[in-house]
């Protein structure tokens, strides 16, 4: 993937659709296809900018892609364009759970969909993790990184420690390794 | 209080304490709305987050079912609104002051630091959904290994192998 520049200007009408195919292909997370619309697809953010965009989105509450389509939208385009962003991801997903709420009062729990449901899941986890795998390689290897992605990996989904907790200790532990590591770098130039 | 108010208070709190997103509050929103307002059973709540799961866009579409099934249509747009609304306020706000740190170390700081524990927590997610539920057979785990080499390595769109993978499923092969 080349970095290119993102375009000067990205309209309202096109932020919308954006994110309405990000949310329409959402299935088992929307954050892939957030990556792959913003990053791949449209080139709206580099890897490197879109990193930072989740991590902060990561450490804010509620949901990860609401807040950041409402980020994205904002720095295109202010207020509306926050709008805009929000409205075209939740349009395609509001409709489709509502009209399954309705089937599924009528119809009840079909063995067959289940079944399917099972292999269409083992495919989204391998469209996660290879997300994950692409996000890192875009990261420098320095000690440091690979430090903290692995305690984070071990602590989640090894140790099943709650998020919140795990969040707020190793998150200002790395930003301070981060923040000596760039002092001593700067020393080291002198 | 009708029931409407209280859906959007209820979720509106929950909004701003989900860091991590939805999944993290879940167990919450399973006690609020089994336990203290019993708008669902026990059973009820399990089915709806598998619809949730089974439906395309973010996971946070659990509430608005339970909206749905408290006071229909005007109840899942409370809900979905309730949700939304403040974390995404907030967000707002949040990117206007951060802004103003554009290439300060701080900021620089910040941003290298929860880099990869954000990358770290995505690879954990991914293990987790690919563990999946007890019993997942080897073709589950062949599954997910051929659909990240198949992303990683080439430019396929994920929804075909969702498709492949769905057709498998339904054939008896998961």
């Amino acid at each position: 993937m080349s970095t290119t520049e993102p375009p000067a200007r990205v309209t309202l009408g096109e932020l919308y659709r954006g994110f309405l195919g990000t949310g329409a292909r959402g299935f088992g997370g929307t954050l892939p296809w957030a990556r792959r619309m913003l990053v791949e697809e449209r080139r709206w953010l580099t890897e490197r900018e879109f990193i930072d965009l989740f991590s902060l989105c990561n450490f804010l509450p509620g949901p990860n892609v609401a807040s950041m389509s409402v980020i994205v939208g904002s720095r295109f385009r202010g207020l509306l364009g926050s709008a805009a962003a929000l409205g075209g991801l939740l349009t395609v997903p509001l409709t489709t759970i509502l009209t399954l709420a309705v089937l599924y009062a009528r119809f009840g729990q079909q063995p067959g969909v289940e079944a399917a449901l099972r292999g269409v899941g083992a495919a989204a986890g391998g469209l996660v993790l290879a997300t994950g795998l692409r996000m890192a390689a875009a990261l420098g290897r320095t000690p440091r990184v690979l430090l903290f992605l692995v305690a984070a990996f071990v602590a989640v989904a090894v140790l099943r420690w709650p998020l919140v907790p795990v969040l707020l200790t190793l998150g200002p532990v790395s930003v301070l390794a981060a923040w000596i590591g760039s002092l001593v770098a700067w020393r080291g130039r002198m | 209080m009708s029931p409407l108010v209280t859906i959007a208070l209820r979720f509106a709190v929950l909004s701003l304490i989900a860091v991590g997103g939805v999944t993290s509050i879940l167990p919450e929103v399973h006690r609020v709305t089994v336990d203290v307002h019993h708008w669902l059973s026990d059973a009820e709540f399990t089915e709806m987050f598998a619809i949730a799961q089974a439906s395309p866009g973010p996971n946070m579409l659990i509430v608005a079912l339970i909206g749905f099934h408290v006071a229909g249509v005007p109840g899942a747009l409370t809900a979905a609104g309730a949700i939304c609304l403040p974390s995404c306020t907030l967000a707002y706000l949040v990117e206007h002051v951060w802004q103003r740190f554009r290439g300060t170390p701080l900021r620089r700081a910040v941003e290298a630091g929860l880099a990869p524990i954000t990358i770290g927590l995505m690879i954990a997610t991914g293990w987790l959904v690919a563990r999946g539920a007890p019993g997942t057979g080897w073709t589950a785990y062949a599954i997910t290994g051929l659909s990240t080499a198949l992303v990683l390595f080439t430019r396929v769109n994920p929804l075909w192998l969702f498709a492949a993978a769905g057709a498998l499923g339904l054939l008896g092969f998961v």
